[in-house]
């Protein structure tokens, strides 16, 4: 319903093309605009490449930092509070600096664009990651624990049979808005150099000098590829629904 | 199997538990034989259901102590394993596995906690499922089975991990009215067939005709113990005639 209106008004962008709007920079008709749209279209790869990347190492992180929160165990509970709320106070672009340009200081290591970006966003995402998990898992009922007891399995088998099934079909909304905000947050890693969706439409700017068209090419790049994750978030839950309905 | 043994299978002795300030058991002390149908009642938060989810650890006990099949309840990981694979137990809520199958709920203890192969898992599950005579149900969800058909999954799923003792806590209480019988005709055979059995049940009819053995618990404590016959015709506590007296009239 939404993209039919998106398309009428990207269309009323272009007709409008004359006095203020230069969308000759971008025009797929000419050959200078080809070859810009399929630069700033190159920053796609990394944007996603990146994403992924990141928010598949923060959703293990913050599964590992989840469930010492779940614990008896007063010391492990309070590994979690501090992580969550050390790693959660940090701004993205402060954390992206910092691995970047402060960590090979300390560890005189040197790490690459790539890297210090996907440190930072997952490391960020985790403790996010971590409270979603919690609250996941926590939503189970106490019987699905006690009926796991009673059939004799042991701690991880049963988070991996019982708990985490169950708890990962009602955060899936919740891992669906992460992912999203995990995308639009690469746009950050521009800072340090990354050649992501954000780098290219600046790089492009300070050459053709028509920021209105090129950053609105970006701003749609993100809407399409966000659109794209929404609708693989929602198949994914309709599938893991009728997993259980059907 | 025939109840000849003289050891009590399961000794409780002077066992206490707290929740925070409110002592849930008092001093109890129990013993069952093996082959015993022992039904216990009493008003509700008398302590009863306590006193079986101190038996298969799923409560732990401040004092006393808990021996089961030679094994003394403790924190150690052995005790807490040779607990779990000699007691199964079923609940309330059935709390059956809501993402699984009914033959996979049936199947996941066999195979992760006994190495049992698939197939043999698999065929084991049918066979107990046979028994509770839902065989037919078995690749559909627990949400798509009555309450009735549900617990009845459950009591297969503990079947299933071949244990000498089932403990049943209130199974019948969450059910209709009209699917009550169902599961209490399944305990039922399962008793005949000389399964040690701790029933926490209301239903004084089941009691009656399958318990070789009834507990009344009130405020934490075994207020009554008799057989039958005997807690039906003359109770010996007032409590007790006073609990009865509310129970069976209606």
């Amino acid at each position: 319903m939404k993209r039919p209106l998106i398309l009428l008004g990207f269309a009323s962008l272009l007709s409008g093309c004359s006095a203020q709007w230069g969308w000759y920079v971008v025009n797929p008709a000419s050959p200078t605009g080809m070859t810009n749209l399929q630069f700033l279209l190159s920053g796609l790869y990394y944007t996603v490449l990146l994403s992924l990347t990141a928010i598949s190492i923060s959703v293990v992180t913050g599964l590992l930092v989840a469930l010492p929160g779940l614990s008896d165990n007063r010391y492990l509970r309070s590994f979690n509070r501090v992580y969550v709320e050390l790693v959660r106070a940090v701004p993205i672009l402060v954390l992206i600096l910092w691995v970047y340009y402060g960590l090979p200081q300390l560890t005189s290591l040197t790490i690459s664009v790539f890297w210090a970006g996907v440190i930072a966003l997952a490391l960020s995402d985790s403790a996010f990651q971590a409270e979603i998990f919690r609250a996941g898992i926590q939503s189970i009922n106490k019987g699905q624990y006690e009926a796991a007891h009673s059939v004799s399995l042991s701690y991880p088998d049963t988070m991996r049979f019982v708990i985490l099934p169950q708890a990962i079909r009602r955060i899936l909304p919740a891992l669906g808005n992460q992912l999203v905000y995990m995308l639009k947050m690469s746009s950050l890693v521009s800072v340090i150099g990354m050649q992501e969706l954000t780098r290219k439409a600046n790089e492009l700017v300070v050459t053709e000098y028509r920021p209105l068209e090129v950053y609105t090419v970006l701003v749609l790049e993100y809407l399409a590829l966000i659109l794209i994750v929404s609708a693989a978030v929602r198949w994914l839950e309709r599938r893991m629904q009728t997993d259980e309905r059907n | 199997m025939i109840s000849t043994s003289a050891q009590p299978v399961i000794r409780m002795e002077g066992v206490s538990k707290f929740f925070g300030s409110f002592q849930a058991l008092k001093d109890v002390s129990l013993n069952v034989n093996s082959g015993d149908r022992v039904v216990v009642c009493g008003p509700s938060g008398s302590g009863k259901s306590t006193l079986i989810r101190c038996i298969n650890r799923l409560e732990k006990h401040e004092s006393g102590s808990i021996i089961v099949d030679g094994v003394t309840l403790s924190d150690s990981r052995e005790s807490l394993n040779a607990i779990r694979a000699k007691v199964g137990m079923v609940f309330q809520q059935f709390n059956l596995f809501p993402h699984l199958t009914v033959l996979e709920n049936l199947t996941l203890g066999p195979v992760r906690a006994r190495n049992t192969g698939k197939t043999e898992a698999a065929e084991l599950a049918m066979r107990y499922l046979e028994r509770v005579r839902i065989p037919e149900q078995a690749e559909k969800y627990p949400r798509q089975l009555s309450g009735g058909q549900q617990q009845r999954v459950a009591i297969a799923r503990s079947l299933c991990m071949e244990p000498q003792i089932m403990l049943f806590d209130e199974p019948t209480s969450a059910l209709d009215p009209e699917m009550i019988n169902e599961v209490l005709e399944v305990m039922a055979e399962l008793a005949a067939s000389g399964m040690t059995m701790i029933c926490v049940t209301h239903e004084m009819g089941f009691a009656r005709r399958v318990a070789d053995k009834m507990v009344f618990m009130d405020h934490g404590e075994i207020v009554e113990m008799s057989p039958p016959e005997k807690f039906f015709s003359t109770p010996e506590s007032q409590r007790c005639q006073d609990f009865l007296q509310k129970i069976l009239h209606h």
